[in-house]
C-alpha cells in the first residue's frame, strides 16, 4: 500500500497544481524523483511531525490541498493537537496518509505502534477515515480525497485483504446469511482473518474501508439481533456509531479489536494479531462465544 | 508625524479603552500595541476591502494572549465594527480572550495555545511560494515566553534551512519567560540562519526600521524589547 500511495501522489503532484505534500523524514526518499519535478510542492520538514502538520495548516490557508504523512504514531498521536487547532480550529482541511498501522511495526516495539489513532481523531467533527484493505483500494480513495477540501485520514497498513473492494465506502455484502441473522462488520484488512473464522457459520458478512463517516443506514439495514464490530485499530472505536445508529433497535454489540494493553512485546505482526485475538482463531473464539 | 495619523492613534487608544473599559491605565499597558500599530498603519499591506486577496500581506498573532490592542487596531481601521468591541467574549460576541479567525474579518489565523503560529506561518509562506505569490510578506506575532514551547524551535530551524524569505518573526519581549534566553533571543535565530533587528518596541520609528530591513533568501526577526510586566 505505501507504495502505490508514493506512486499515485507523485502522479497527482503532477496532475493537480493544488496539491502539496508535507513529509517528515519517512517515506522521503521515495518521493525524491516527485521532490525534484516539484520542488515548491514536496517538502520535507525533517524529524519535526509538529511542524509537519502546521505546516499542512498554512498550506491550505493559502488554498492547496496539503498531504501530510508519517507513521500513524508521530502523524496523530504527537502531534494530535496541531490536527485540532492548526486544521480543524482554523477551519481548514488536509489528507493525513500514515503507515505503520496498530502493530505493523510490532518489531520496533511500542513507540512505532499506534492501535488508538483512528480514535484520537474519532474525537474530532467532520473528518472522513479510509482504512484500505487492499492496495488496489488506495488510488481511488487518494484522488476522491483531493477532490475537496475536507479533513481526510487515511491509514495504510501491511496487512491486507485477498481481493480490493474499491467501491466498498458504505457497508458492502461480502457474504450473505440467513436475513435478520448476525451481522459481521469488518474494517480494512481485518475481512481476510474474519471471512476464515466465520466460514462455516451462518452470518452475513458485511465490509468497509470507510469507517468514517459511519455509515448508519447500511446498519440499520443488514443488522438484526446481533453485531459484531471487526476494526484493526483500537477495539470498540466504532461502538458509540453502532449504538447510535440502532439506539432504537434492541440488539447485542460485540466490538473487536486491538486491546488497550502495552504488551512490551516484539515480535510479528502475526504475533500481536494472535495476542489480542485478532487472528482467524482468536475471532473465532470470540465470536462463537458472543453467539452461543 | 501628521494631524491625521496623530488622529487615528487617538482613535486607538479610545477604542482600547473602549474594550478593556479601563480609564486608569495607559494603552501602553498592552506590550504588542505600538509593534501592531506600525505594522498595520505603516507596513502591512492589507485592508478591509482585501481580506481574500491573494497578494495581501499576512499577519499572524501567534500569542494570541491578550488580544485586545489587536482588536482594538482591526476596529479602529475598519475591518469590523467598532460596537463589536462593547462585548467583549460575552456569549454573543465574536470577540474573546483568543481570537478566531471563523469569527472576526481580517484575523487570519485562531491562536490562544501558544507555539502554534510560527509553524502555520512557515507553511502560509510556503504555499504563497509555491504559486508564484512573490509580492506578500508574512509576519508572524510572539511573545518571549511563547518560545518555550518546543515546536517553535521546528519552525525556527526549518525556515532558516530553507532560507525563506517572506517570512519576518515578530517577538515582542518583555523578559517574562519563565527561565529566560541567556544569550538573548535574537540568536536563536541567527545561529539557524535568520537576520535579526533588535528594536524598542515603543519607538515606532525603529519599529518600522527594523521591520524594513529583511533581505533575501533569509527570513528575519525583529525582536521588540518592552519593559517587564509591572516594571
Amino acid at each position: 500500500m505505501r507504495d502505490r500511495f508514493v506512486s499515485v501522489v507523485s502522479t497527482l503532484l503532477d496532475e493537480d497544481p493544488r496539491s502539496a505534500l508535507v513529509l517528515a523524514d519517512i517515506s522521503a526518499a521515495a518521493f525524491e524523483p516527485a521532490a525534484r519535478r516539484h520542488p515548491d510542492r514536496v517538502i520535507n520538514v525533517g524529524i519535526r511531525e509538529q511542524l509537519a502538520i502546521s505546516v499542512a495548516g498554512g498550506l491550505a490557508l493559502t488554498g492547496l490541498r496539503p498531504i501530510a504523512h508519517s507513521y500513524a504514531t508521530f502523524l496523530v498521536d504527537r502531534a494530535y493537537e496541531q490536527i485540532k487547532l492548526d486544521l480543524d480550529h482554523q477551519g481548514v482541511g488536509a489528507v493525513l496518509v500514515s503507515v505503520g498501522a496498530s502493530y505493523d511495526g510490532s518489531t520496533m516495539g511500542r513507540t512505532h505502534m499506534s492501535p488508538m489513532d483512528v480514535a484520537l481523531i474519532d474525537t474530532l467533527p467532520g473528518w472522513t477515515v479510509h482504512v484500505p484493505g487492499h492496495a488496489d483500494e488506495v488510488e481511488p480513495l487518494l484522488r476522491g480525497a483531493l477532490h475537496h477540501d475536507g479533513p481526510v485520514y487515511l491509514r495504510l497498513s501491511t496487512a491486507r485483504n485477498l481481493s480490493p473492494y474499491a467501491d466498498a465506502g458504505r457497508m458492502t455484502v461480502i457474504r450473505p446469511g440467513t436475513p435478520g441473522g448476525p451481522l459481521v462488520v469488518a474494517v480494512g484488512p481485518m475481512l481476510r482473518p474474519t471471512l476464515a473464522a466465520v466460514a462455516d457459520l451462518d452470518v452475513t458478512v458485511a465490509y468497509t474501508h470507510t469507517p468514517r463517516p459511519f455509515d448508519a443506514a447500511g446498519i440499520r439495514e443488514l443488522a438484526g439481533a446481533e453485531v459484531i464490530l471487526v476494526e484493526p485499530y483500537l477495539a470498540g472505536t466504532s461502538s458509540r456509531e453502532v449504538s447510535k445508529a440502532l439506539a432504537l433497535v434492541p440488539h447485542r454489540l460485540l466490538a473487536l479489536g486491538v486491546g488497550r494493553d502495552d504488551l512490551h512485546r516484539y515480535g510479528t505482526p502475526a504475533d500481536h494479531a494472535g495476542w489480542h485475538g485478532l487472528d482467524a482463531a482468536g475471532l473465532r473464539r470470540s465470536i462463537t462465544a458472543f453467539l452461543g | 508625524m501628521t494631524v491625521g495619523t496623530a488622529s487615528r492613534s487617538e482613535a486607538l487608544f479610545a477604542a482600547l479603552r473602549r474594550l478593556t473599559g479601563d480609564e486608569k491605565h495607559q494603552p501602553s499597558s498592552h506590550s504588542t500595541v505600538d509593534v501592531l500599530w506600525v505594522l498595520y498603519s505603516r507596513v502591512l499591506n492589507v485592508a478591509p476591502d482585501q481580506l481574500d486577496d491573494p497578494d495581501r500581506d499576512r499577519f499572524l498573532l501567534s500569542k494570541g494572549h491578550g488580544p485586545q490592542a489587536y482588536y482594538a487596531v482591526l476596529a479602529t481601521l475598519g475591518f469590523f465594527p467598532i460596537d463589536w468591541l462593547d462585548d467583549f467574549a460575552g456569549r454573543d460576541s465574536r470577540l474573546g480572550h483568543h481570537p478566531d479567525r471563523t469569527l472576526v474579518p481580517g484575523v487570519e489565523i485562531s491562536s490562544g495555545s501558544l507555539g502554534h503560529g510560527l509553524g502555520l506561518a512557515v507553511g502560509t509562506s510556503l504555499g504563497l511560494r509555491a504559486q508564484g505569490l512573490g509580492q506578500p510578506r508574512v509576519y508572524v506575532l510572539l511573545g518571549d515566553a511563547e518560545l518555550d514551547e518546543g515546536a517553535n524551535h521546528e519552525a525556527i530551524a526549518y525556515a532558516g534551512a530553507t532560507g525563506l524569505d517572506n517570512l519576518t518573526a515578530i517577538v515582542v519581549d518583555n523578559d517574562s519567560a519563565t527561565h529566560g534566553w541567556p544569550g538573548g533571543i535574537a540568536s536563536r535565530f541567527t545561529v539557524n540562519g535568520w537576520t535579526s533587528s533588535t528594536a524598542d518596541g515603543r519607538d515606532h520609528d525603529a519599529i518600522e526600521d527594523a521591520l524594513r530591513t529583511h533581505g533575501p533568501h533569509q527570513p528575519h526577526v525583529v525582536v521588540a524589547r518592552v519593559a517587564r510586566k509591572g516594571s
